[in-house]
């Protein structure tokens, strides 16, 4: 396990790295120099030659690069330019948007696949089973942020039950909550279709081996098997899943939080696109890919810990 | 033929039949505006009613189908051309550095999911039509090049295989005349799924503005901008996203019914 582990981490690092600099170097495909793409056509010649001077343009690519870098390792994401603050509070701030939905949307997807994946294995060929698979096709397919306008439209507009958007802030947390249930439930549903029918079909697939055989000959029920020996054996491909569909939500919630108006890590980058603050892009788009690629690593050490095979690797 | 994939060949070929009809005839200009017609509810002259410029939503439907299924046929285009013959190298080159770094770069293109990269290109280049393909295609590689290395690899142990090597034929012929029609139903099966995640990721993609420019039509930006309107004119900002969902799930079923018929073994899990 330790070996697994190490050789892991070593490659997680190497990831985060090689990431790192195809994102920093992507900036540099911007047409021109990047500080008067920044800055725009009507900038003062002072001005450029000061953000020139902030972002180093005047030093070699892999020189400013090892900076960027070592700066980053000490928390240092440096300046946004047009929002005159450290990028590192900014993104803080809007993380506790995003990780709080992404968290949010996770929990109620797997709170809804888990019970329907079982019924539907439960009643494998049914129409139970029908159902639930016809139902998981429609979720699948179904456009997450078109499902949030509809949401919107009847639990927002017509009941008035929760708000349309914006986001209070967590200081009062019980309004925080309601402003992120429905941009959760529109990201978890497509997702729970997904997670439900990975779960059937695991759930189905245990069904021919040996200790499932093993406990029907001990007198176990269908439903007892199902929980206690399928059960356990199905969620490893489901975690493999869940795991995807976390860094798939932190990125996913883009959208959705720009239906919402939530002010999340989304939202920073695309108001980061339209000023075109390069720095912040970049910065951003950096914490979200190190996100993804993390949260694989967590699940793929998870996955040796639950199933010890792997580990021989 | 089982009635998913009825349904399935049904509801895609319907928005290709749509896509097809729109560059021969459209009921109404695309661009003409009609301010009087206005949020028009569907009925006789205006079939699926106007929007809020009063153009003709149907027309606008049958030219946005052509948009989103442009964008991710080629980029289902892209993710193969460039997937496909990774996975068949590195499946010929299994055990060797090519085979780790092949895969170990795929790793890297699945860390940044299509929306970052959409992102990405349009900080820099700004948002068209081409680069949500480009985004959605650069996402595909990996996709396809480990579902061809995962079908390539079982094969590479196979007699018929051996055979040819004992022959003389070197691994780039072997994997395109024994290795690639063998796996060519896998990957027929994979391109619908791509596709159909194309069309939802070009909606979602345009929906915030990054995929096709006005004045084309496309069902994500409809949505957009349909979206302050919702109350107003609720058919507005539900036929477009009922186009999406549809063709999605026609394609999921043609995907799955394909699945079935292609590899009978699968059947058994249902």
């Amino acid at each position: 396990m330790l070996r697994y582990s190490f050789r892991r981490i070593l490659s997680l690092g190497l990831s985060l790295l090689i990431a790192s600099a195809v994102i920093f170097s992507v900036v540099e495909l911007v047409p021109g120099d990047p500080a008067s793409f920044m800055l725009g056509t009507g900038a003062q010649p002072e001005t450029i030659a000061a953000l020139r001077e902030q972002m180093g343009l005047d030093q070699p690519l892999p020189l400013r690069y090892a900076s960027w870098l070592g700066a980053l390792l000490q928390g240092d994401f440096g300046q946004s330019f047009t929002y005159k603050a450290p990028i590192a509070e900014l993104l803080g701030d809007r993380l506790q948007v995003s990780l709080a939905l992404a968290i949010l949307a996770l929990c109620l997807a797997v709170f809804i696949a888990l019970p329907v994946g079982i019924y539907a294995a439960a009643r494998r060929g049914r129409a139970g089973d029908a159902a639930v698979m016809g139902g998981t096709q429609l979720g699948i397919a179904l456009p997450n942020f078109w499902f949030a306008m509809l949401l919107v439209l009847l639990f927002a507009v017509k009941l008035q039950w929760l708000p349309a958007g914006g986001f209070p802030g967590w200081s009062d947390p019980l309004a925080g909550l309601k402003a992120l249930i429905l941009p959760a439930v529109a990201l978890a549903l497509p997702q729970a279709a997904i997670l439900a029918r990975v779960l059937r079909s695991a759930l189905i697939e245990t069904q021919g081996q040996d200790y499932i055989r093993t406990a029907r000959a001990k007198g176990l029920t269908t439903g007892q098997v199902l929980r206690r020996h399928a059960l356990r054996n199905a969620l490893i491909p489901v975690l493999t899943i869940m795991g995807m569909q976390f860094s798939f939500l932190l990125a996913g919630a883009i959208i959705i939080e720009n239906v919402f108006y939530l002010p999340g890590l989304g939202r920073l980058i695309f108001q980061a696109i339209n000023q075109r603050d390069l720095i912040l892009v970049q910065s951003a788009v950096l914490v979200l890919v190190a996100a993804v690629i993390t949260v694989t690593f967590i699940v793929d050490l998870a996955y040796a810990l639950v199933d010890p095979r792997l580990r021989q690797r | 033929m089982r009635p998913g994939m009825f349904l399935g060949t049904l509801l895609a070929g319907l928005a290709v039949l749509a896509a097809a009809i729109s560059f021969l005839w459209t009921p109404y200009d695309v661009t003409q505006m009609a301010i009087a017609d206005k949020l028009m509810p569907p009925g006789a002259g205006h079939w699926l009613g106007t929007d809020h410029f009063g153009r003709d939503i149907l027309s606008m439907i049958m030219v946005g189908a052509r948009v989103s299924i442009a964008v991710a046929l080629v980029a289902v285009g892209i993710g193969m051309g460039l997937g496909v013959p990774l996975g068949l190298i590195a499946a010929a080159r299994r055990g060797s550095w090519l085979e780790e770094a092949i895969m170990r770069g795929n790793d890297l293109i699945f860390a940044f999911p299509s929306l970052v990269i959409a992102i990405l290109i349009t900080a820099i280049f700004g948002p068209s039509a081409i680069n949500a393909i480009i985004a959605i295609g650069i996402f595909n590689i990996p996709v396809f090049a480990r579902v061809t290395r995962g079908g390539a690899l079982p094969l590479w142990t196979l007699d018929y295989i051996r055979a040819a090597e004992v022959s003389g034929k070197g691994a780039a012929l072997i994997s395109v005349q024994h290795i690639l029609p063998n796996i060519a139903n896998l990957l027929m099966v994979q391109g619908t799924i791509q596709f159909s995640l194309g069309i939802l990721a070009e909606a979602g993609l345009s929906y915030v503005g990054l995929g096709a420019q006005p004045p084309t039509p496309s069902w994500g930006r409809m949505l957009a901008e349909a979206q302050t309107m919702v109350t107003l004119a609720p058919h507005v900002a539900i036929i477009p996203g009922l186009c999406i969902l549809l063709t999605v799930l026609g394609l999921n079923l043609l995907g799955d019914g394909l699945r079935d018929a292609l590899d009978p073994r699968l059947k058994v899990m249902r």
